[in-house]
């Protein structure tokens, strides 16, 4: 399972994958890859693209014994941190709940059983928003409200590169430490959440946040349609105006066995749907990876380290990309 | 002393009878400091009053608009999150905490001269402090959940603590301005006696303590105001570091700034002394206290103003020199001094201190003229400067180059123009029922606050006491007075100095 997986164009392979990655939730949820399978066609190869990455996963393999002191330790850290080990890095996680407002939440009695995350491949992002299209379609969100936008970053020689950014689900938001009414709270699988009906709108949390990753409702003009559902954390439709909204890493999909709305509307397959808890990451085209590997194999990175965040969103850079390049990523 | 306040209520419910020559320089003090309470008042103040609540009650009709209609209609988007709102929260409490501030380092210094000045001081903290409070309403998406705020407690968040130090500074500023008060209510209540004002005659009486002057009394009123004004202080410059941190806590370049605290600090106290003056000013014309309020008072605030000025404008440069010289994150220095802010950036420098500074450095502009014109450029213009410290980093990208706007609509210049509004006329209705002088502070320091004169005051004092020790029935209009044994009581000078 070391292996980079790169399955784009071969779909025995993929399910061979497929299968030992069904293997590994033994927990006895229904598989997420079920969804995936049928989710997408593989997209045509682009053969550059496919050496590009088959180089990366080499040099990933090559440089393994100097990448274990790096991203290893952060890998480590953070598998240790699903399956409840003691950590290692110091950071003692928010294991489980966190504020009082989750106490509405609280979605099971059991211990969660999945802990989820997201890897984001910019090597196969194309810039098309399509994931940005289809979570406003899914949540009836204004043009403005862009939960997962992409924003344009410049690489090393100069050339720009889309970056989607949803909300990192950080182990540590500063959104829920600011919120003084614990509307903001994180629920059992780590899914940072707001209670839009508690909110006072102070719109702390957006001071707060490093990723510029929430959306206030400012206007009385939305129209929603009539919906089956009250609106709940889970699934903010209708919002509520004067409240603030955010991505929700559509939790109530994936414990569905469903991808997210932005994993699933990108045709290039470049996001993933992850779990710490069964190590699998799904995108729309199938793939279907072993997390951890594919994280350490890729050199993934998280955005903004030094905000000591600990995103639950993950990304893989292509050639000449750094993310957390302070002129890439900060205008002047 | 008793002879004295029926002097002066007869004289005052006749409309100007000559009484009170005789009780001089005391009398008249008293005379000017409740001649707004009683009569008819001019046209002048009437339509002052009207066009200021005309501007207070769109405010508020603004404000349902906007509850209605959301946010947006103020400006607001996401990139631009903070704005007005958030200014007049900070940029009203923070004109409150000048005056309390100069009101109460005055008081603990033993400054004399302050005397005609505390009670306008304080009345402005005390109107602003609610003013700048209350603008927490628009700024927050919903208001109707405030209570959470007490019930779901984050002690983890900056805002819990803002409002904890915005509450405790809103009682101590209420406590400030209500113990010079106790006296004070107390001869109004003996000068203008029950008869046309029964409600206002009991309240006061209640409020007022059974205040008597005795020796004892004074010991503990003494007391009592150190107290508070030790308080307000440390009290105050927490208010505004707690107010800035809620910028400062956020990781956001630009607010994520060690000066902040006292940068904010020295903001307030800028802007609180600027406001002194105006307030001082328009009052000294508008209520006929040429008398009381000359010329060294302005000076002198005009000294402690510009001392702030050039505080803050050294924090200023603090703020901006460091991290534009190395230029990491200095996307909003760059639009403030020379982007798009560069306008209300450099007003705020030649305005809000170039201007009032030389003004008060030049000798031939030191004057109450002079003063006033300065204070009102650092009061304009340091909201201005609040409005370019929020709107260049909260529109600044996090991510990409693609920087935020806000637009001013008629919403929220309406919502703001409510609070500017809002000070006159809480100052005029304050004033309307509460005398507009510290009376009985002015009679403790003496006619000018010289100490020679507090001597000529003691003995005139001793005077007024052999002659009120024989009162007791010369009410003219027969009211009874509430506190009318006190003349048993010997009341001594005993604090005056
Ligand atoms: S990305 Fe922003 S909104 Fe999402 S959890 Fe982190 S701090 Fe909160
Ligand atoms: S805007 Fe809402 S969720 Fe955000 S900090 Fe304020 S109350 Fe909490």
């Amino acid at each position: 399972m070391r292996k980079v997986s790169q399955k784009k164009s071969s779909s025995d392979e993929l399910s061979v994958i497929s299968e030992e990655s069904c293997g590994c939730s033994v927990d006895g949820q229904s598989c997420t890859i079920t969804s995936m399978v049928e989710a997408g066609e593989p997209a045509a190869s682009d053969d550059k693209e496919f050496s590009r990455r088959r180089f990366l996963s080499l040099l990933g393999a090559a440089a393994g014994a100097a990448a274990v002191i790096g991203s290893g330790i952060e890998l480590l850290s953070y598998r240790a941190y699903a399956q409840g080990l003691p950590q290692t890095n110091g950071w003692t996680g928010n294991s489980g709940v966190t504020g009082s407002g989750a106490a509405t939440m609280a979605s099971s009695e059991a211990p969660p059983t999945h802990q989820w995350a997201m890897v984001i491949d910019l090597s196969m992002c194309n810039g098309c928003k399509s994931c940005t299209a289809a979570c406003q379609k899914a949540h009836y969100l204004t043009p403005d409200q862009t939960w997962i936008d992409v924003f344009t970053l410049t690489d090393a020689e100069g050339k720009t590169y889309p970056m989607p950014r949803p909300c990192m689900q950080c182990e540590n938001p500063p959104c829920l430490h600011v919120c003084p009414v614990h509307a903001t709270f994180r629920q059992d699988q780590g899914v940072v959440l707001v209670d839009q009906e508690r909110c006072i709108g102070c719109r702390m949390c957006m001071a707060a946040c490093p990723y510029q990753a929430r959306y206030f409702n400012w206007n009385s003009n939305v129209q929603y349609p009539k919906l089956s559902v009250p609106p709940s954390p889970e699934m903010p439709v209708p919002q509520r105006l004067g409240t603030v909204g955010k991505c929700t890493f559509c939790v109530g999909n994936l414990n569905n066995g469903l991808l997210s709305e932005c994993a699933a509307g990108c045709p290039m397959g470049a996001i993933y749907n992850g779990d710490l808890k069964t190590d699998v990451a799904v995108n729309s085209l199938g793939s279907t990876v072993k997390l951890s590997s594919f994280l350490y194999d890729n050199n993934a990175v998280t955005f903004k380290p030094e905000q000591n965040t600990h995103p639950r969103v993950w990304y893989i850079q292509g050639d000449g990309q750094d993310l957390n390049d302070n002129k890439a990523s900060q205008s002047s | 002393m008793k002879e004295m306040e029926i002097n002066e209520k007869a004289l005052l419910a006749e409309d100007g009878g000559g009484k009170a020559a005789q009780t001089g320089w005391s009398a008249e003090v008293r005379r000017a400091a409740v001649a707004p309470m009683t009569g008819k008042t001019s046209t002048t103040w009437k339509l002052i009053v009207a066009v200021c609540s005309l501007f207070v009650l769109a405010g508020i009709g603004t404000w349902l608009y906007q509850l209605k209609h959301g946010l947006g209609a103020a400006g607001y988007n996401d990139q631009a999150f903070w704005a007005v709102y958030i200014v007049d929260v900070i940029a009203f409490i923070g004109v409150s905490y000048g005056g309390a501030v100069i009101s109460a380092i005055l008081r603990l210094t033993g400054q004399s001269w302050r005397a005609p000045l505390t009670r306008l001081a304080e009345g402005t903290a005390l109107v602003t402090v609610a003013i700048g409070a209350l603008y927490i309403f628009p700024h927050l998406g919903r208001p109707e959940r405030f209570w959470e705020i007490v019930v779901f407690v984050n002690t983890s968040s900056p805002l819990f603590w803002d409002f904890i130090a915005i509450g405790t500074y809103v009682l101590a500023t209420v406590i400030f301005f209500y113990l010079p008060l106790v006296p004070d209510m107390a001869i109004v209540n003996r000068m203008l006696g029950k008869k046309n004002r029964p409600i206002q005659y009991k309240v006061y009486n209640l409020l007022s303590l059974k205040w008597l002057g005795t020796e004892k009394q004074r010991r503990l009123l003494h007391g009592a105001m150190s107290l508070v004004a030790l308080i307000i202080v440390p009290l105050a410059v927490s208010v505004h570091s707690v107010l800035s941190w809620a910028f400062a806590t956020t990781s956001r370049p630009g607010w994520m700034e060690t000066v902040f605290p006292p940068y904010f600090v020295v903001a307030a106290l800028y802007s609180g002394t600027a406001l002194v003056i105006v307030v001082a000013s328009a009052f000294r014309k508008g209520y006929h206290l040429e008398k009381y309020i000359h010329t060294r008072h302005f000076v002198r605030l005009g000294y402690v103003m510009a001392a702030m000025g050039l505080v803050y404008a050294y924090l200023t440069l603090a703020d901006l020199l460091s991290e534009g010289y190395t230029g990491i994150t200095s996307g909003w220095i760059y639009q403030t001094v020379l982007g798009r802010w560069a306008i209300p950036f450099w007003f705020y420098v030649v305005v809000g201190e170039v201007m009032p500074i030389a003004l008060v450095a030049v000798k031939r502009t030191r004057n109450i003229k002079g003063m006033t014109i300065a204070s009102l450029g650092v009061v304009i213009s340091l909201w201005i400067k609040r409005i370019v410290i929020v709107l260049p980093p909260v529109t600044q990208p996090l991510i990409g180059n693609q920087w935020g706007t806000y637009h001013f609509t008629w919403v929220s210049v309406t919502i703001t123009l409510a609070g500017v509004a809002a000070i006159p006329l809480g100052l005029m209705l304050l004033f309307r029922v509460l005398p507009v002088l510290s009376i009985d502070e002015m009679e403790e320091m003496g006619e000018i606050g010289s100490t020679e004169q507090i001597s000529e005051f003691t003995a005139a004092a001793e005077k007024r006491l052999a002659v009120g020790a024989t009162n007791g029935n010369g009410h003219a209009n027969g009211n009874v007075n509430g506190h009318s044994n006190g003349d048993a009581v010997p009341v001594t000078q005993g604090e005056v100095q």
